[in-house]
């Protein structure tokens, strides 16, 4: 009896904590969809908003996923050697470059931002294109990715496995194709899913850098919020969702099926 | 050449020495010379530079300045493990996750090109030597202690290496299956012919294993001997403490004649001197009648440990001393007893300083 009270009390404040985190998403997404948010659902609901959205934010939209994954590919392509170099070759200067690496966490996007502005701002070609969001967002997303493959890497004991790869002959390219990647896979990947969520949802260093024709999902959602009926800006969060939770899912059931190998 | 062996290379170690950078040095410069074919274990305490020593062969580790390694006459310092061909066991394997028992076995082959009936073929031989059959399609996480270790060996030899380097490789194991997988190791590297360097810190692996033993103490060699060297004529305490139990005795040395607390010893060829040091194995001392024997104690304990007794005798030198007595006769502790120990059997060390 009592142990059974002690359950009802513990999931009763579970639910609790989940509503209250839950309710306000719940909200945001009916209002994305009501004819009219401040007379209620029974206004009606309506597809009008999220179409509206996808009509004037649709470039917002898709250069945000083009960002997010030639983040990815530069962090992959520079962050996964980068941290088996690191790893194998030890010591203190190892330390101080994953420190530097790790820097960007610590310092408000704002002034990563400002400080790229002040530095490259006026390289104007690069500084109006994507590419200038880019490198933000590499700097922004490259510890995520650096961190949890060396993560992987102390777990497996990758610089023995290197060291085998290397006495049969393996050149250091090979190991790191053959050996290397496969055993780093789960940290990649679950590097990859932060990079990737990270870039998408990045606002503070993307508002900074943004033009007014590279703007991204967020930095848009912002403007949308701040000169847009509130359906609208609703609706812009639905679209939002819908893009992120099932590659959240995929992400994580390919991470989920590296990790049973 | 036949099937199954490459040819196993001679190996120099001409001054290697190692220092790292943060000034420790890890190895004194050495020099020894590995005859081709032959097994040489190198044998010492944790951090006496052994495993630096075999890395160093491997190419895993630089020697210092002036340091050269020779694998026949060619000069590999400068050369890069993987240039080297040489087959390495390490201490935790080294095994592959990513690939199953015959890739593991199979990805020194495929490195080098081998065709893929070949490999396969190679593959069958080792696994058939390593006794490992039917584990061939096993994932690496799917295996035993001793099974990994047969596959770490059985990859480490499928590219006929010139010089096989095996890294403290049955340390990871429990007692009664190292004892197993050391004689059937002992079996294959005599098979094989092959120039096998060994490390290891247990002195009976060192001895079932090696044609010679390199005993190593801080960073320098201590001894270079056969087995039956090491054992029975020591250099220096360190060896004769390290290698086998030791009775070590001190007194002056007078006319033939070691004295010492409980009566002497006669030795077979010594110079006199005021202070010695002598090592006795606890084998080497023969229970006799009190009457007539030259050196005399007192029995403080008896244990019997099956094969044989361990007697210790207090009273004959400054410190007790172990004897190992056969397990027939019949000792009570307090009993006075005579000691003979043959005089070649009594081992006089250098003086150290």
């Amino acid at each position: 009896m009592r142990d059974r009270l002690i359950f009802a009390g513990q999931l009763g404040f579970t639910l609790l904590v989940a509503a209250f985190l839950v309710v306000p998403v719940l909200l945001s997404i009916s209002a994305g969809i009501t004819v009219n948010y401040f007379r209620g659902i029974q206004s009606g609901v309506t597809l009008q908003w999220v179409a509206q959205v996808w009509g004037l934010y649709k470039g917002e939209i898709g250069l945000s996923f083009l960002i997010a994954f030639a983040t990815l590919a530069v962090t992959l392509v520079v962050g996964v050697p980068a941290a088996y170099g690191l790893h194998v070759r030890g010591g203190r200067l190892s330390r101080v470059i994953e420190e530097i690496i790790t820097l960007p966490l610590a310092i408000p996007g704002l002034a990563i931002a400002l400080a790229l502005l002040l530095t490259y701002g006026g390289f104007g070609g690069f500084r109006q294109s994507w590419l200038f969001i880019l490198v933000g967002h590499t700097v922004f997303t490259m510890p995520f990715m650096v961190r949890s493959v060396m993560a992987v890497f102390a777990s497996v004991d990758i610089k023995t496995l290197d060291e085998g790869a290397a006495s049969l002959g393996a050149s250091p390219w090979t190991r790191f194709c053959n050996v290397i990647v496969p055993n780093a896979l789960p940290g990649i990947l679950a590097g990859s899913l932060m990079v990737i969520t990270l870039s998408l949802g990045e606002f503070n260093l993307t508002w900074m850098l943004h033009t007014p024709l590279t703007k991204t999902l967020p930095v848009g959602l912002a403007d949308s919020y701040a000169s847009m009926r509130l359906e609208v800006a609703s609706a812009y969060t639905l679209i939002f969702f819908i893009m992120i939770v099932p590659l959240l899912v995929a992400m994580q059931m390919f991470a989920d099926k590296g990790e049973k190998q | 050449m036949n099937a199954i062996t490459g040819h196993g290379a001679a190996v120099h170690i001409i001054d290697c020495g190692k220092t790292f950078p943060d000034g420790t040095q890890a190895l004194a410069p050495a020099s020894l010379d590995i005859i081709a074919g032959e097994t040489l274990v190198l044998l010492g305490p944790s951090g006496c530079g052994k495993t630096t020593m075999l890395r160093i062969i491997a190419g895993l580790e630089t020697p210092d300045a002036g340091g050269r390694i020779l694998f026949d006459d060619t000069d590999v310092t400068a050369i890069p493990i993987e240039q080297r061909h040489v087959g390495m066991v390490f201490q935790s394997y080294a095994l592959f996750p990513n690939m199953t028992v015959a890739e593991n076995i199979g990805y020194g082959l495929k490195i080098r090109g081998v065709g893929k009936a070949d490999r396969a073929a190679r593959i069958a031989e080792m696994v058939a030597l390593t006794n490992i059959g039917g584990l061939e399609n096993r994932r690496i996480d799917q295996l035993s202690g001793g099974q990994r270790q047969r596959v770490a060996l059985a990859r480490a030899v499928a590219v006929r290496p010139r010089v096989l380097l095996l890294d403290e490789p049955l340390t990871a194991l429990d007692a009664s299956l190292r004892d197993r997988l050391r004689s059937e190791l002992n079996r294959l590297l005599r098979s094989l012919g092959i120039t096998a360097i060994y490390v290891t810190h247990d002195q009976a692996e060192a001895m079932e294993l090696g044609d010679r033993i390199v005993v190593m103490r801080k960073g320098a060699i201590a001894q270079i001997g056969t087995p039956r060297d090491v054992y029975f004529q020591p250099q220096n305490r360190f060896v004769a403490e390290f290698v086998g139990a030791a009775n070590i005795v001190e007194g002056p040395i007078a006319q033939g004649r070691l004295s010492l607390p409980g009566g002497w010893l006669a030795l077979s060829d010594a110079a006199d001197a005021a202070a010695a040091v002598a090592m006795i194995r606890p084998e080497t001392i023969g229970l006799v009648a009190e009457g007539g024997a030259s050196l005399c104690g007192t029995v403080e304990s008896v244990s019997f440990i099956g094969d044989r007794q361990r007697v210790i005798v207090t009273g004959a030198a400054s410190k007790p001393l172990t004897i190992d007595a056969p397990n027939g006769i019949n000792v009570e502790i307090g009993q006075r007893v005579g000691l003979s120990v043959a005089s070649a059997a009594v081992r006089v060390l250098p003086k150290e300083d």
